[in-house]
């Protein structure tokens, strides 16, 4: 299943809607880095609000994501970690550690936007 | 734990125990009225029940007995069990003991038994064969009756755990986008996954942006609970609010760091008014002095 | 066991597959939502072992019955090159596949129960299981 990206503005949305597979979470990281070169984007926010699982592996390309999107001079936030998905998380011992993190979509814009006025 | 086995008395091993069963009934309900009331009066005289009147102690006698006298005629539990559970769920509240639900099937088993001496006194043979017939049915009638009640109250303390647990950890919202979670008294590591998932609910749906935890009330903390406080930290991050530690103690500060935790990662401030004040900087409120308030205004 | 179930695990695909499953049968345990999503996640974790490590492998699913409570077993199994240390697979941060190393002493941590065995050369079997509370 391909995860949408949306653009706004000068940043990306991608929304994941379902259960995803290692490729899904790949291809989101390709697609994902590809987009930001392509239109120069400021920010970058990925909505996990309908993932009901996180484990090492998804974890870990999120945080990949994040990395390489950085190298890139953008941000990267993920937004909509559910309270079940988080608590499970840290069991495990994902902290997610140097990744932004907010609430919703909302905050994550919020976020990106105090981030943009705090460096320019 | 609810016992889900079909109930039933074991089955009566031939004919002739039936026929005896069925003429032990027979004897049950003619007499119900004189029997029912000998055992009311027995269960006053034992001072069982203290916590109901006579009347209420009658009607529950009446109930019981005819529920009794059902199970023995059709060999079955189920009425008896509901009707005990029911029994249960009414006087537990009113502060009936396990003994006394114990003591007054006790009683009825006595009384009924002797009525069955009187009856049968001239033929030891038939007695005995009544008793055998009688006495498996009736234990299994009283362990059916106590069990009944020792499940609801086990239910109930269960229950009211549950209740004290949810109010020893409130969540509260003191302003838009801020929590406060006051932990007091002892934290088990039960306590603190339960707490971790109010929590983390709590911010969802208050939308909260940063959380002050104040463990002032906490007197002592093993690694394991300092483990969870420390998860319940990150947890809260990941759902993207700020968590501030206030009145950590230093003996709870040496435990965190003991397990390993960066306390540096962790925003702890010493009090609780002082966490409150970071909170509300961090959601952006500037905390001024009264007077400077009072003068700008 | 007529209840089993049992999901083979061949790609990264079926670990998608194992958890839905696993989920569908805690939830119909009676697990909470929190509760759920922990096992979930720790079959996760077992079935991408199995991917990453044995290239193939099964997981089964199945109801624990205890003296008092009922709960989900997850048994991994695997014919792949085994664990030559548990003792040092357990410990957190160690991994020799260049992952986050946090694996197993995670997947513990996830559940109420962990049994490991594991053979060199022969293959790995990890049975955990999660009880209601």
């Amino acid at each position: 299943m391909e995860v949408p990206i949306l653009k706004q503005g000068r940043y990306l949305i991608a929304t994941i809607q379902a259960a995803l597979s290692d490729e899904d979470l790949l291809h989101l990281r390709r697609a994902l880095l590809e987009r930001v070169i392509q239109f120069r984007s400021r920010g970058v926010i990925v909505d996990v609000t309908a993932l009901d699982v996180m484990d090492s592996f998804a974890t870990r390309t999120l945080r990949d994501i994040t990395y390489m999107i950085r190298l890139r001079g953008a941000d990267t936030v993920i937004v909509g970690i559910q309270p079940e998905v988080a608590f499970a998380m840290v069991q495990l011992g994902l902290t997610l550690e140097g990744v932004a993190t907010a609430l919703d979509l909302e905050e994550g814009l919020a976020h990106l936007e105090r981030r943009a006025r705090s460096s320019s | 734990m609810v016992n889900k086995k079909p109930a039933s008395v074991p089955q009566p091993p031939s004919t002739q125990s039936t026929e005896l069963l069925r003429e032990l009934v027979a004897h049950l309900s003619e007499h119900r009225t004189q029997l029912r009331e000998e055992w009311a009066s027995r269960i006053t005289e034992a001072q069982l029940l203290t916590a109901m009147t006579k009347d209420e102690i009658f009607a529950e006698a009446t109930s019981v007995y005819d529920n009794y006298v059902e199970a023995l005629a059709t060999g079955t539990l189920e009425a008896l069990q509901s009707y005990s559970r029911n029994l249960s769920e009414r006087i537990i509240p009113r502060g009936v003991e396990t003994h006394e639900v114990v003591g007054i099937v006790l009683l009825l088993r006595d009384v009924l038994a002797r009525s069955l001496f009187a009856k049968y006194q001239g033929d030891f043979t038939k007695l005995n064969r009544i008793l055998d017939a009688y006495e498996p049915a009736a234990n299994r009638i009283a362990n059916t009756v106590a069990v009944g009640f020792v499940q609801e109250r086990e239910r109930v303390i269960r229950q009211q755990q549950e209740a004290i647990r949810e109010l020893s950890t409130p969540v509260l919202q003191v302003r838009e986008r801020l929590l406060i979670l006051p932990i007091i008294g002892v934290i088990d590591p039960q306590r603190a996954r339960q707490l971790t998932e109010q929590l983390l609910r709590g911010i969802r749906t208050n939308r909260a942006k940063v959380v002050v935890i104040d463990i002032t009330g906490v007197a002592a903390m093993d690694a394991t609970v300092a483990n969870h406080l420390v998860q319940t930290v990150e947890a809260s991050r990941l759902l993207g609010a700020t968590v501030i530690v206030t009145g950590l103690s230093p003996e709870i500060a040496l435990t965190i760091v003991n397990i390993g935790v960066d306390l540096g990662k962790m925003n702890t401030v010493g009090d609780l008014q002082g966490g409150i004040e970071q909170a509300e900087r961090l959601l952006g409120y500037k905390v001024i002095p009264v007077e400077e308030a009072t003068a700008a205004a | 066991m007529p209840d089993d179930i049992r999901v083979l695990i061949r790609s990264n695909l079926d670990i998608v597959t194992a958890r839905q499953e696993g989920r569908t049968l805690a939830a119909r345990t009676g697990f909470s939502a929190t509760d759920v999503t922990l096992i979930a996640t720790a079959i996760s974790e077992l079935a991408r072992n199995i991917v990453s490590y044995a290239g193939q492998g099964e997981i089964v699913l199945r109801l624990a019955e205890g003296t008092n409570s009922r709960g989900v077993m997850i048994v991994s199994r695997d014919s792949g090159p085994g664990i030559r240390s548990v003792d040092d697979a357990m410990r957190d941060g160690y991994s020799t596949s260049g992952g986050l190393g946090l694996g197993l002493p995670g997947v513990r941590r996830l559940v109420d129960e962990f049994f490991i065995e594991s053979v060199p050369g022969r293959g790995t079997t990890i049975r955990v299981t999660k009880w209601l509370r």
